[in-house]
């Protein structure tokens, strides 16, 4: 069951507003994740009722999109941009260092959920490639040092948390 | 509102602006941002308060001018003075010596002359120009007198008439004729009919459709508008990708102002004509800018295309006529409209008409976002738009048209660039990505890339698609580790052309491109690979490098 609180109330707020419309679901899906951070089961399949719309169908979308996240993400979210103007300007060794420096491997989080390390393929600010976010800043013309340097920052707290 | 109140707003807002000497436009978008924008704006705030030369000189906050490398960007009017990575700490001396002594820092002005000489810019006219978060900047510039001009004097089919004849052709890639698209749906009988603008931009390295909608969101609105009576549709849906906050901030604080002066509604300009429409966000799945399945996730459902006919022309949202055009096309048509499609098929080529957006990305010394005239070449476009290759490098390769473009080499650089040409060698216009490599990337490596990119985002509808490009990621697998056979080339050329000729989707169809593009211009070092297990760039082989470095322990 999910617990009545103000994020499930935001989200039956929106789902009003869409007339609870089958083609809604992607907005819902969104609504969810911003106030709930992921969608777990227990959320997806709420929203399947209220839709009504097959448990299986809701969680088919959402494992379809990769914006739409099915697991807690850390307390500190390190986001790599592999874009392809990120990977020629060599992104891929600043993820490497971070892999080696915090033992994480990316697409997961470190066991005591302090750390995520997640890729996406793009942000749009490939002129200022590459491109690495921490938290929630963006950090352009990226190098290993830097990006090491402001994780080591964040996970000792002196960082801008999520 | 009526039509003759849209004139007036344009008449005072101008008369309005005039009474400035100098209009300091700092760029505030998603490129700039993140690397101090909004402080310098502020900084500017204050300091032309602190010289009391606030009465002539406006600081505005606007949209991209296109140099993403060197932002903060700030242009000061009059003479377009361009400066680049400008820090809070020197906005007072700039307002000092340029506004108040009349004296440019040359320092800080843009570092390249050429970055603007051959571009010409119709669907980025106002970027950069105007605050795009005021529709009376927009309507200042002349906007949306082409939909006034349309309702007033023009029939839906004289707009189709100038559309057809102005030679557009989309822009998201295909580059079917705009006009033929146009009457297929307003010749389709059924109703309702919708338009959706295709705003979701997954390729990655590509950023022009983000920051047409973050510098002039009401260009795209305005498009729809005149698409949407020229077919007769009254329901409108814009596409956008989530990852892009700005920008859907952007759209939405326009749809409303639209709203407000009746440029959106039941009864749009007071005429019998109505549209309204609404944002729909994409999440992150590069198949869903093929036309079949951007209407599946606009519906709500997983992004998978389905087989065509029926076109979505006849049979799109739910089952009804529906246009769908990407938002570069649409921002074309006010301009189409004002100055009439003969005016427009002169720019460019005779077989393709008009100018493409291009994000120049890579390594090379001016990157941003360019707006160029169809049929310059790739070479005017890397070496003097684009400054030609950082640090002096060797040039290698230039990608053009995103994952699924083409690797095109020095050869080829003499290219002009239009739909039919980058066909005919093996790439794709793609959603307009180009993006530059020098000597320090390995061809097998970046065709390897790509093909992880296409593995990850086939929707797995279709075998050869989903099940053809895992085989080529295997055969890259093993090339890449230095397992690779002489007969792998061989397999690679078949595989690509099966997967080409038998996919479902555009995604598929154009998956293999860079990799036969690659065996095609630089199978020599495929054949390094395989043969010497040989990488000159050094990026393959990193396993036996590991167990070289465990032995030597």
């Amino acid at each position: 069951m999910l617990k009545d609180d103000n994020r499930k109330a935001m989200i039956d707020k929106v789902m009003k507003e869409h007339n609870y419309e089958e083609s809604s679901l992607l907005e819902i899906l969104h609504k969810a994740q911003d106030s709930y951070g992921y969608l777990d089961k227990i959320l997806l399949t709420y929203i399947a009722k209220s839709l009504t719309l097959p448990p299986s169908h809701v969680l088919g979308v959402a494992t379809f999109y990769s914006f739409f996240k099915l697991k807690a993400p850390g307390e500190h979210v390190v986001t790599g941009c592999l874009g392809t103007a990120c990977y020629v300007k060599s992104v891929d060794d600043i993820m490497t260092a971070i892999e080696h420096d915090f033992n994480i491997k990316r697409g997961g989080s470190t066991p005591d959920g302090k750390l995520s390390l997640f890729i996406t393929r793009c942000i749009g600010a490939c002129a200022m490639a590459p491109n690495i976010i921490v938290d929630d800043e963006v950090i352009g013309k990226a190098t290993k040092e830097v990006v090491v340097e402001r994780v080591r920052l964040a996970l000792e707290g002196g960082g801008r948390r999520r | 509102m009526k039509l003759a109140d849209l004139q007036k707003i344009a008449e005072h807002e101008v008369d309005f602006q005039r009474a400035y000497k100098h209009r300091i436009n700092v760029c505030c978008s998603s490129g700039c941002v993140p690397f101090g924008a909004l402080k310098v704006l502020k900084a500017f705030e204050d300091a032309v308060k602190e010289f009391s030369v606030e009465k002539d000189c406006k600081v505005a906050k606007t949209g991209c001018v296109g140099t993403c490398s060197v932002g903060p960007a700030v242009i000061i009017e009059p003479g377009d003075y361009l400066y680049q990575s400008v820090t809070p700490e020197r906005v007072r001396e700039t307002v000092r010596d340029h506004i108040v002594l009349g004296l440019p820092v040359k320092d800080m002005l843009y570092h390249s002359e050429d970055f603007f000489k051959k571009q010409h810019r119709l669907v980025l006219r106002n970027a950069g120009k105007i605050d795009p978060s005021r529709i009376e900047d927009y309507i200042a510039m002349g906007g949306y007198s082409a939909i006034v001009k349309c309702l007033a004097t023009m029939t839906p089919q004289g707009v189709i008439y100038e559309v057809t004849r102005s030679g557009l052709r989309g822009r998201g890639g295909a580059g079917f004729p705009t006009g033929q698209k146009w009457s297929l749906v307003a010749r389709s009988h059924s109703t309702p009919k919708y338009i959706v603008a295709n705003l979701d931009e997954g390729d990655p390295g590509v950023f022009a459709n983000r920051t047409l909608a973050e510098a002039d969101p009401h260009a795209i609105l305005e498009g729809m508008l005149i698409a949407a009576y020229a077919v007769g549709a009254e329901k409108g849906y814009i596409y956008i990708r989530a990852e892009y906050p700005l920008a859907i901030q952007t759209l939405q604080k326009a749809i409303v102002q639209a709203r407000a002066m009746t440029l959106l509604g039941d009864s749009v300009l007071e005429t019998p004509f109505k549209f309204d429409l609404e944002l729909r966000f994409g999440a992150g799945a590069f198949v869903a800018g093929e036309e079949t399945a951007i209407l599946a996730s606009v519906e709500g459902r997983r992004a998978m295309p389905r087989p065509r006919p029926p076109y979505p022309a006849n049979s799109g949202l739910w089952g009804k006529p529906t246009l769908i055009q990407n938002v570069e096309t649409l921002a074309n048509i006010p301009v189409i409209i004002q100055n009439g499609g003969e005016w427009f098929s002169k720019v460019g080529t005779t077989k393709c008409s008009g100018t493409k957006c291009f994000s120049l990305t890579g390594q090379i010394n001016n990157p941003g976002l360019i707006e160029v005239p169809m049929g310059i070449t790739l070479r005017e476009v890397v070496f003097e738009i684009g400054g030609g290759i950082q640090n002096n490098r060797p040039f290698k390769a230039v990608l053009v048209g995103g994952p699924s473009g083409g690797c095109l080499p020095e050869a080829l650089l003499d290219l002009p660039i239009d739909y039919d040409s980058l066909t005919k060698v093996g790439a794709i216009m793609g959603s307009g990505g180009i993006v530059v490599i020098d000597d320090q990337s390995c061809m097998v490596d970046t065709a390897k890339f790509f093909t992880d990119f296409c593995v990850e985002e086939s929707c797995g509808k279709c075998v050869p698609c989903r099940a053809g490009l895992v085989k080529v990621q295997e055969i890259f697998n093993r090339i890449t580790t230095g397992d690779g056979k002489v007969e792998d080339i061989a397999a690679l050329d078949k595989a690509g052309n099966y997967i080409k000729e038998a996919s479902l989707c555009g995604l598929g169809q154009t998956a293999p491109n860079p990799v036969l593009t690659t065996l095609r211009y630089f199978r020599d070092e495929y054949l390094e690979h395989i043969v010497d297990k040989k990488c000159r760039a050094g990026k393959c082989f990193r396993n036996l490098v590991k167990e070289e470095e465990v032995e030597d322990q």
